[in-house]
């Protein structure tokens, strides 16, 4: 059994995240941005990775994930070809991302963090993107839409996903 | 004929709004022509216009706002071609030489944070440069670090984070605190900007990071710091990229570095920590906690941070728009700053207007300015001309101002004196579409996921809020609910260790205090007078009037509408989950809420 994190082998792992340790082999303090980039260069911070990483920097795993689990930015999970960010901040609220939100639970049959079964979206809610002017706000990987209603998010993934499924299912 | 120059606002917003094809587009149109030039800014603050471009031409500038492909051709064949205004896309027309900080971009502004946010290419220190730049710096360093200080405490120039210190004087304890080795102190920028509804501190860094910059270097100068810190919000990818930009151009001239300006021994650098999501790490313990790599948890002060912060080293936190005011302080005296003002509070404050508004954006008002003005007069007013509720100020830590507090001075004792708080500069507007026990209950949701969670009133006491809002909200609260969140907001707030806890109850405070008839409402009618809460609203179609047409079945997410073609139609209230899209889609309006 070598496959681990989504199919790729310990080794591959290993390979993968050697440049990474490199870059923080002996800096103190640099638990955050070592995280960020096993996250950056696997899509979410795998177990195996922590270890991997914990043990050649001689920090703890569990000390990681103790730091990883507090902060909102990581993710523990295989995450979806396309990254929903929902802003669920004041002004989004305000302007009604709350039915946006039921509307997209609904349509992609997941809550917020989880990732469809396909593998294609995962659904986050974050806190303000920082567009507040055109709320309610979305961020699908890095593409901003904004001024959404749930038919207009609906529409956006409905689009997205057509581009990833073969012809055949519908 | 002089020289033109076209600007593009690309901060967030304005690509988020399509900036960036539309730049293309206009370094297309406008290749090779050596009479133009074109200008990548950031905010203008006008972000509800996005994209925004202007034409500079004879001291004169013409901003055109929602601008498409078909926009930029008519601005680029009409007027930097031919001279002629494109009159229906026009927003704003001013002279480009602001004349002192007045009136720089007509309305009520004045600009001493924002002076150089939409005019400059944040990436190019020349052109930061070019508008007094460094001056302030400069003058500075001719001074002793005594005179720094006693400058910013003159200026009378309190904290923009949240809790109004008086800046001076943290610098003062910062400068006294002793260090092992002399100069071995931090100094860091807070940039966290975690109320979520506020962009104030994410525009000033993408659009003119120098400003911060500086205003730091000035602060190291005068608390005697070696190390510079800016931690910024994980969220906001391009502040860092043009914090990295700007510190690199600033090594490079010499600003930051080792005898930075010829001062012997004035040895100064920033590097920039970046966030990873967490609203507690705004608070200053628990993002020293942070920045060395650990969960972020405050801890109790006691020690200070100025004996005891970062490494345990002295250090000095403050707030991005404290650091931007800093510059212009120091170049232009301290009573050119506290001429503006109102009470104990002196010079501008930087707010992010967002929410039911018609202007939504970024303004900069001089202190003790109404709030009326702020939100009638420079956001415009109300949109679709609804009438005013209530403006949210401080965001989770703030609270809910009603209509008639509108004359409330912005300052940060009247605001406190409402019971919202004057916070790093949120302003989220709200009509009488908005239901406030359900923005009571959103932020609560709001400090209950973020709470740390070391102090159990905090901890417990805001989930017991929360389950008590949400049965309110649901139409299950009895009367005595209203005392309960009072008594238990009472001990929330003695009972938490950080600011977090301790003002989380504001909210439901404030809108108990000016909105108890919507709780009443809520609980003894069972019903939601702004028709927000889910299970207080039903949809209903006015089978007198239905024409049978099926469009509302049709948007229907979850078939719960039924009905025979040209027959009145029928909403099953049970399979109901009041998205609202049957109403939006009725021709003929049948279908009502309440
Ligand atoms: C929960 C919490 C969140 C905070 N978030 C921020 C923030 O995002 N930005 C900020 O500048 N200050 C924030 N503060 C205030 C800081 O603790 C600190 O007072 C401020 O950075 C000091 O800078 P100033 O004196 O320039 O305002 C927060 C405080 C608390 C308790
Ligand atoms: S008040 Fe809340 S956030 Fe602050 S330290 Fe206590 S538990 Fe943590
Ligand atoms: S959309 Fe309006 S008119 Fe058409 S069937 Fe529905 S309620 Fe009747
Ligand atoms: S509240 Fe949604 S972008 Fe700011
Ligand atoms: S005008 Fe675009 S960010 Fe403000």
């Amino acid at each position: 059994m070598t496959a681990v994190a989504g199919g790729v082998s310990l080794s591959e792992l290993e390979a993968r995240l050697f440049p990474i340790v490199e870059r923080y082999r002996g800096r103190e303090g640099a638990a955050i941005p070592l995280l960020a980039d096993v996250q950056k260069e696997l899509g979410y911070v795998a177990e195996e990775a922590v270890e991997y990483v914990g043990s050649e920097l001689g920090i703890p795993p569990a000390e990681l994930f103790g730091v990883a689990t507090f902060y909102a930015m990581f993710r523990f999970q295989p995450q979806g070809k396309y990254v929903v960010r929902l802003c669920r901040g004041t002004a989004c609220h305000v302007q009604g991302s709350a039915r946006v939100a039921e509307q997209l639970e609904r349509t992609l049959g997941v809550k917020d963090g989880g990732t469809t079964e396909d593998l294609i979206f995962t659904l986050q809610y974050v806190a303000c993107l920082g567009c507040c002017s055109l709320a309610p706000v979305m961020l699908v990987n890095d593409e901003v839409h904004g001024r959404l209603t749930p038919e207009k998010a609906v529409a956006v993934l409905e689009e997205l996903r057509k581009k990833s499924v073969p012809e055949v299912s519908r | 004929m002089n020289k033109t120059t076209v600007t593009i606002g690309l901060a967030s917003c304005g690509i988020a709004s399509g900036g960036l094809p539309v730049a293309e587009e206009l370094e297309g149109l406008l290749a090779g022509r050596e009479d133009v030039e074109i200008k990548k800014v950031g905010c203008v603050g006008y972000c509800y216009m996005e994209p925004l471009v202007s034409v500079i031409r004879d001291g004169k500038s013409c901003t055109y706002g929602k601008v498409n492909a078909n926009v930029l051709h008519r601005i680029v064949d009409e007027h930097v071609n031919r001279n002629l205004v494109v009159q229906e896309h026009l927003i704003l027309t001013e002279g480009t030489e602001p004349k002192g900080t007045e009136n720089p971009r007509g309305e009520k502004q004045v600009r001493i944070v924002l002076r150089n946010s939409g005019l400059i290419d944040p990436k190019n220190i020349d052109e930061y440069i070019s508008r007094d730049g460094y001056k302030g710096l400069e003058k500075a360093v001719k001074t002793l670090p005594d005179e720094v200080i006693k400058e910013v405490l003159d200026s009378g120039l309190r904290g923009r984070g949240g809790a109004g210190f008086p800046t001076g004087m943290k610098w003062r304890f910062a400068r006294d605190a002793k260090a092992a080795d002399m100069r071995d102190k931090y100094l860091v920028c807070n940039a966290d900007e975690g109320d979520p509804g506020a962009f104030m501190d994410r525009s000033v860094l993408e659009s003119d990071p120098h400003s911060v910059i500086e205003g730091m270097i000035i602060g190291a100068y005068a608390v005697g710091a070696s190390h510079g810190v800016i931690y910024c919000r994980a969220e906001y990818p391009m502040a860092v990229r043009h914090l990295g930009i700007a510190l690199e151009q600033a090594r490079q001239r010499g600003f930051l570095g080792r005898d930075i300006l010829d001062v012997p021994d004035f040895d100064f650098d920033i590097y920039v920590k970046e966030g990873a999501g967490a609203f507690v790490c705004g608070e200053e313990t628990a993002l020293i906690a942070s920045i060395e790599g650990q969960r972020g948890m405050p801890r109790p002060r006691p020690p200070f941070p100025a004996n005891s912060g970062v490494w345990k080293k002295p250090t000095n936190i403050n707030n991005v728009e404290t650091y931007a005011n800093v510059p212009w302080i120091l170049l232009n005296g301290a009573g050119a700053f506290n001429r503006y003002g109102h009470g104990r509070s002196k010079g501008t404050k930087v707010f992010a207007l967002a929410g039911k508004i018609k202007k939504g954006g970024l303004a900069e008002v001089p202190m003790g300015m109404s709030l009326r003005e702020v939100i009638f007069d420079i956001a415009g007013g109300i949109e679709n001309d609804r009438k005013f509720k209530a403006v949210q100020l401080g965001g989770p830590s703030g609270g809910c101002v009603p209509d008639y507090l509108l004359d409330t001075p912005v300052d940060y004792e009247s605001i406190n004196a409402t019971g919202a708080i004057m916070g790093s500069g949120g302003m989220v507007v709200m009509d009488e579409d908005t239901c406030v026990v359900d923005v009571a209950r959103f932020f609560l949701a709001f400090v209950q996921k973020e709470s740390c969670g070391k102090c159990p009133f905090c901890r417990v006491g805001t989930k017991r809020m929360l389950e008590i809002l949400e049965r309110i909200t649901q139409g299950k609260g009895v009367l005595e609910d209203i005392d309960k969140l009072l008594n238990l907001a009472a001990q929330i707030k003695d009972g938490s260790l950080c600011g977090l806890g301790q003002t989380a109850p504001n909210p439901v405070q404030t809108t108990i205090k000016y909105f108890r008839d919507e709780y009443v409402a809520h609980i003894v009618d069972k019903k939601c007078p702004a028709k927000v809460c889910s299970a207080l609203i039903r949809y209903s179609v006015d089978a007198s009037k239905c024409i049978g047409c099926a469009r509302c079945a049709k948007a229907c997410p979850v078939g719960a509408v039924s009905g025979e073609p040209k027959r009145p139609h029928l909403i099953d209230d049970a399979a109901c989950v009041r998205c609202g899209l049957c109403k939006k889609n009725c021709p003929i309006s049948c279908i009502s809420v309440d």
